[in-house]
């Protein structure tokens, strides 16, 4: 004992004691701190958001009338719906086959390394830059006949969660342990049969929960879709046309500054976050019934 | 081998994993596949970058690139385009979403990691990462509908009070650089307190105990032993975190008021980046002049963001080879920056 300082025992002083105590104590107010914005956004989306729903608000288009009735978000619901599902067949694919590259043949190589800084550099952009990109690129030339359009929205869109996907892809496909590839490759299976039949299944619930958390930051996307889908009031199934979206009508709705439409984007916005969160749940479940097997 | 053997379940398995010969040639082709969709990605993003700054030259050819980025006028009626009051814009939010934002995220990032309860970890996380999911048009309407009208009287009391500080006083305006400065640290918070989570969460076991077995309170080990161990992942998340300030458009542009000067104090309107584009590209698409302007403008905040988003990279690169030093096993000191126990600990 006679190598231990004579102070080391000794009790923590009063002023180092009420240092801890009051940091801990800050600590703790900014957390409830951070939470205070997310209490008042949920409150007034629910306090002012379904005021606005009723079963009408569904079923209806927005009506264009300058008074009276504003009409519902149907078009909006369904055309956000659609384009998103078009964004993800294009992403999907594309950002899980470039994972699946850089995973089993890239590697560490020169390549694979550029790539993937790529990626990583597409993950920064702004997403309004895609915006202006689709609408500099597609949009101002009418390609494909027309100017806005619907699937012009859904390729901004799919730019945008493309690097989410691969990068999420990415990481899951890199847990699939090196010993299942092994043991099929030494079964004397051909490489894409060891990636479809071995890896891709393994890996399977966690690329779900990767697109369906890149499909839910895809959905609250506003700016991509301003330049590309534009806003219009009809419900529309045609991709070459223009498509209205629950942001763009969102955003159309606070720029009006009329108690009947700020009604409707109330409404609205309550709409999107709750899809969006049913998104969100979703993928948990997923990613924790693939933890427990 | 025995001819038998061939037919046990397992055996079978494997002949129909190894397939035919034909089928073989399905390896290079499946190889070849994803390696075009690997060059694809590249030939996206290089193309992107081309083209942009091909429609955006007759803007820079006609003001050059640094009369473009510099020039203190924007102004549509007169074919004037400098981005500067645009690019101070966004500076301006930005930099007021970092001085908000990361204090709180880091604050809730430590409390939650070394703090609190292990029962309340997980919902309080949760409940962080719901901030990410409101979507930015969301937080645009509550901005124009709550936080305008709520926090104007706060603002101008406190314009009043101190307005011996620069960039404080005179008369608010509504919308304004610091409620879009506020919204966008709503924004960047659960991404940044995200990555300082996990990046307090690598710091060793070891560390923290040998921190608390040589008598330091709990705040002594977080500044002791937490902190110094994960500065540079710290610093990484904040850059993040500014790469989405700097970007983000639509809540934004509903808040700031959209005026393209440089306001005289942090209650006045503005203009960023990228509201301008949301804002103007509908009535410049039959003006070749604005609309060159508003893809430079975007250019300029892709290669702001490019900046950021590389800085933040080679501070978390760096921070991690740093860090990969294996510790000496006897003793314990930090492998990184500094001595693990400073003075105050054995006062």
């Amino acid at each position: 004992m006679s190598d231990v300082p004579a102070n080391a025992l000794a009790p923590i002083s009063a002023r180092r004691r009420h240092t801890d105590q009051v940091m801990r104590a800050v600590l703790l107010i900014v957390t409830l701190l951070a939470l205070v914005p997310l209490v008042l956004v949920i409150l007034r989306l629910l306090t002012s958001g379904l005021k606005a729903i009723s079963w009408d608000f569904f079923t209806t288009d927005p009506s264009g009338n300058f008074l009276g009735n504003p009409g519902g978000i149907k078009s909006a619901i369904l055309g956000t719906i659609e384009m998103i599902a078009v964004a993800a067949l294009i992403t999907i694919p594309i950002g899980i086959g470039v994972a699946l590259y850089l995973v089993e043949y890239g590697k560490q190589g020169r390549f694979a390394a550029t790539v993937r800084y790529f990626v990583d550099v597409l993950t920064g952009v702004p997403s309004i830059v895609f915006g202006l990109f689709v609408y500099v690129a597609l949009v101002v030339g009418n390609v494909g006949g027309s100017g806005f359009a619907a699937w012009k929205g859904a390729l901004a869109i799919a730019l945008l969660m493309l690097p989410i996907v691969t990068r999420s892809a990415e990481v899951v496909l890199l847990l699939v342990p090196d010993g299942l590839r092994e043991a099929a490759l030494a079964l004397g299976a051909p490489r894409w049969k060891v990636v479809t039949r071995v890896v891709l299944p393994t890996a399977a619930p966690g690329l779900v929960t990767g697109s369906l958390l890149a499909i839910a930051r895809g959905a609250g996307e506003t700016a991509p879709l301003l330049f590309t889908a534009a806003i219009v009031q009809g419900t529309s199934f045609n991709l070459n046309a223009r498509m209205n979206s629950l942001p763009a009508q969102i955003f159309a709705d606070v720029g009006q500054a009329q108690d009947r439409l700020v009604a409707r984007a109330w409404g609205a916005a309550l709409t999107l976050v709750t899809m969006i969160l049913i998104l969100n749940i979703v993928a948990r479940l997923v990613a924790r019934r693939s933890r427990s097997t | 081998m025995e001819a038998g053997a061939l037919t046990t379940r397992d055996d079978l398995a494997a002949a129909r994993l190894a397939g035919s010969s034909r089928g073989r040639l399905a390896d290079p082709a499946f190889k070849w596949f994803l390696t075009i969709l690997a060059v694809l990605i590249l030939a996206i993003i290089v193309f992107f970058f081309v083209f942009l700054i091909n429609k955006a030259s007759p803007a820079i050819s006609k003001f050059g690139l640094f009369g473009f980025t510099f020039g203190a006028e924007w102004n549509v009626s007169k074919s004037v385009y400098g981005a500067w009051p645009l690019l101070v814009g966004t500076l301006i939010t930005s930099a007021v979403a970092l001085v908000i934002g990361v204090p709180i995220a880091l604050g809730a990032a430590l409390y939650i990691t070394e703090l609190c309860p292990a029962r309340l970890r997980a919902p309080l996380t949760m409940l962080l990462e719901l901030l990410a999911a409101v979507p930015s048009v969301v937080y645009g309407l509550w901005g124009v509908f709550f936080l305008i009208p709520k926090l104007r009287p706060a603002e101008q009391w406190f314009a009043d009070t101190f307005s011996f500080l620069p960039f404080v006083g005179g008369s608010v305006a509504g919308p304004n650089y610091f409620i879009a400065g506020l919204i966008l640290a709503i924004m960047i918070l659960p991404i940044v307190s995200a990555i300082s989570r996990e990046v307090i969460s690598t710091v060793p076991a070891e560390l923290k105990e040998g921190a608390l077995a040589l008598g330091a309170t709990r705040w002594e080990m977080i500044r002791l032993a937490v902190l110094p161990y994960s500065r540079a992942g710290i610093a990484g998340a904040i850059m993040l975190g500014l790469g989405r300030a700097v970007g983000e458009t639509i809540a934004v542009t509903l808040v700031i008021g959209n005026a393209p000067q440089i306001g005289k104090q942090i209650f006045d309107q503005g203009y960023t980046l990228a509201a301008v584009i949301a804002n103007e590209f509908g009535e410049a698409a039959n003006n070749k002049l604005h609309s060159a302007a508003l893809i430079a403008a975007g250019l300029v905040l892709f290669v702001l963001t490019l900046l950021i988003n590389a800085i933040a990279r080679y501070i978390v690169v760096r921070g991690n080879r740093m860090r990969d030093i294996p510790p000496p096993e006897e003793e314990l000191t930090m492998p990184t920056t500094g001595p693990l126990i400073g003075g105050p600990v054995m006062q």
